[in-house]
């Protein structure tokens, strides 16, 4: 644990040999505090070792057991090999609700990123007064419980008077009075994507924001006055400097859609939550947890984490990559 | 000239226009709250009540366990986040302070163990608290909720104790007192704003969560308020919306409150510290 001094006394006593026994102190009190970051970080590593890294193990040993209500009351599963994961693999509705998944994650990933960056190049554009209201909006919005705005949500796209029905009919975009936005799955989906994509934006509006406020005016300008179009300069110049936050986010926000729960679960649930609109982690709750199939609850969890690890390795490198720059 | 003033025009009522879509949500939901019941329920709807009511906000309180989930949220927040924010700051000094062998392996755990999906270790969450007796009672929550907001209080800290200058903390050593010492009375009061911030942004963290309170405590009087309005459909017939938007506000106005003191200091380490409201 504590090898990190070494090197250093070992010059030291490369330089020093007839201080013998004061260097002999020295490295003990460096040995000392070289031990002391690690205290420090002991705390952290164990809690995360056990609410984490011991269900992590337990979730592989699971994976490969027959696990349902009689072995959680027993809290011994019986080892079958690999039956839980062919059983998934097997399963259409694995491959469906993947599939599923993938293309929710991507549409509600395309529009958070889209819609956030033309908000924050929009904000450069308003008058202080509209940008500082519009700012303080979607701060507020930012600041809402999912839980929340998953009920208010629910209240305003109910089939009986739904606020959202009201409204649209009045703006003649057709006869939504009674409609039922829960009817189909890609309605339901919809509705979830909206959710998400309005809980959302915020965060990104903001950041990419900042990240604008980077962008030189001179820059800008200078690309203008030489006869660049807006197109051309947001290409060119904007473009450039917005890159890494704009990736950073855009892995974020693939790695929290693709695991997304709340959202689904709860809006989709109140009406009913089936097989047909199942994204990945309503099918793992509803699969695993409800059933009482732990096993293969656990399979199943493997395989997703799989994916998000390979999804996450680019935004964990470009993390840690700042974490070592001082 | 006056073609610029109406872009501007033009542009400005746009964001006016984009604000209106962004908050109704939330103003619709307070709006409904203080709504008399006929204008809730009427199919035309009443943008704004002329008679509002604390009709609602009573009837939610009323409801079964609102005050016994509220107390437990509040026991869950609080004991979580103590325990964790103690934890981080010591990572966090270690991680901006000190060079050691598997200091980077451990930026890495802290940031990757943020990537894992809530929804996918809930089974064996589940099946691991269940062997050790901490399903249904409030510190098997409370321990998910340690591990929950620990990797990103680590990376918020480590950025406002590295915004500390160095020649403080050499100065204080150079006057005599010791590594302890100086922590204790340099570093410590120069990160106390940086401990409250990230101590606000676990305790909303903790508040808001839903799917570990959902699958780890069964028994209503043992639930939280998110789980408590979660369920708040499902217990009668009768969809009583007035009350509903009552208890969402009910259970927002903490984290509003709290999430707006906060936001500006916290901003930037949410890039990296990666959580979303």
């Amino acid at each position: 644990m504590s090898s990190s001094p070494l090197p250093d006394g070992l010059a030291i006593a490369a330089e020093t040999p007839e201080w013998s026994r004061r260097h002999r102190r020295l490295t003990w009190s460096r040995a000392g505090r070289g031990s002391v970051p690690y205290l420090l970080i002991l705390p952290v590593v164990g809690v995360i070792g056990a609410v984490l890294g011991y269900p992590l193990y337990s979730l592989v040993r699971l994976s490969f057991q027959q696990y349902g209500l009689f072995e959680l009351i027993r809290h011994a599963g019986v080892s079958i090999g690999f039956k839980n994961f062919s059983s998934v693999l097997q399963d259409q509705v694995f491959w469906h609700t993947l599939l599923r998944t993938v293309v929710f994650t991507v549409a509600n990933v395309a529009l958070t990123m889209v819609l956030g960056t033309a908000l924050a190049m929009l904000l450069l554009k308003l008058s202080t007064w509209v940008r500082i209201l519009l700012t303080s909006g979607l701060v507020l919005v930012w600041s809402m419980p999912v839980v929340v705005a998953v009920q208010v949500w629910y209240w305003m796209t109910n089939y009986q008077n739904g606020v959202v029905n009201y409204v649209l009919t009045q703006l003649h975009l057709g006869d939504f009075f009674h409609h039922d936005w829960y009817a189909s799955t890609f309605s339901q989906l919809g509705i979830v994507t909206a959710l998400i994509v309005w809980g959302a934006l915020p965060f990104v509006v903001v950041t990419v924001y900042a990240a604008l406020a980077q962008v030189p005016r001179e820059l800008v300008e200078a690309a203008e006055i030489d006869g660049a179009n807006s197109l051309r300069t947001f290409r060119d110049v904007t473009m450039p400097i917005l890159k890494p936050v704009l990736l950073i986010l855009t892995s974020l926000s693939i790695l929290w859609d693709f695991g997304v729960f709340t959202q689904p679960f709860l809006l989709i649930g109140q009406a009913h939550t089936s097989p047909g609109n199942y994204l990945m982690g309503t099918y793992l709750f509803e699969e695993g947890y409800l059933k009482a199939e732990f096993g293969r609850g656990a399979a199943i969890s493997i395989l997703m984490l799989f994916i998000v690890a390979l999804l996450s390795v680019y935004y964990v490198r470009k993390m840690v990559k700042l974490g070592d720059v001082e | 000239m006056r073609t610029k003033r109406a872009h501007q025009a033009g542009w400005d009522t746009l964001g006016i226009g984009i604000f209106v879509v962004m908050v109704f949500p939330v103003f619709w939901m307070i709006s409904t709250a203080f709504k008399p019941e006929d204008q809730v329920n009427s199919l035309t709807p009443t943008w704004l009540s002329m008679h509002p009511t604390l009709q609602h906000f009573r009837d939610a309180m009323k409801m079964p366990f609102f005050w016994n989930d509220v107390v437990n949220t509040i026991i869950v927040v609080c004991v979580a986040v103590l325990i964790a924010m103690a934890a981080a700051f010591l990572a966090a000094v270690a991680v901006a302070k000190y060079r050691f062998t598997g200091r980077k392996l451990f930026i890495v755990l802290v940031i990757g163990v943020q990537m894992i999906p809530g929804a996918g270790l809930i089974i064996p969450l589940y099946v691991v608290l269940a062997r050790y007796h901490q399903v249904n009672v409030l510190s098997g929550v409370i321990i998910v909720y340690i591990s929950a907001v620990l990797p990103f209080s680590v990376w918020t800290l480590r950025g406002f104790i590295m915004g500390i200058p160095k020649d403080l903390e050499e100065a204080a050593m150079v006057d005599g007192s010791t590594r302890l010492g100086a922590f204790v009375r340099i570093l410590l009061p120069l990160v106390a704003p940086g401990l409250v911030a990230t101590s606000v942004f676990a305790f909303i963290t903790s508040w808001n969560e839903y799917i570990y309170a959902r699958i780890l405590l069964n028994d209503q009087s043992k639930q939280t308020v998110t789980v408590w309005l979660s369920y708040f459909l499902g217990t009668s017939k009768h969809t009583d919306w007035g009350a509903l938007m009552a208890g969402s506000t009910l259970v927002a106005i903490p984290v509003v409150i709290f999430f707006l003191l906060v936001q500006r200091k916290i901003a930037f380490g949410l890039t990296a510290g990666a959580v979303r409201g």
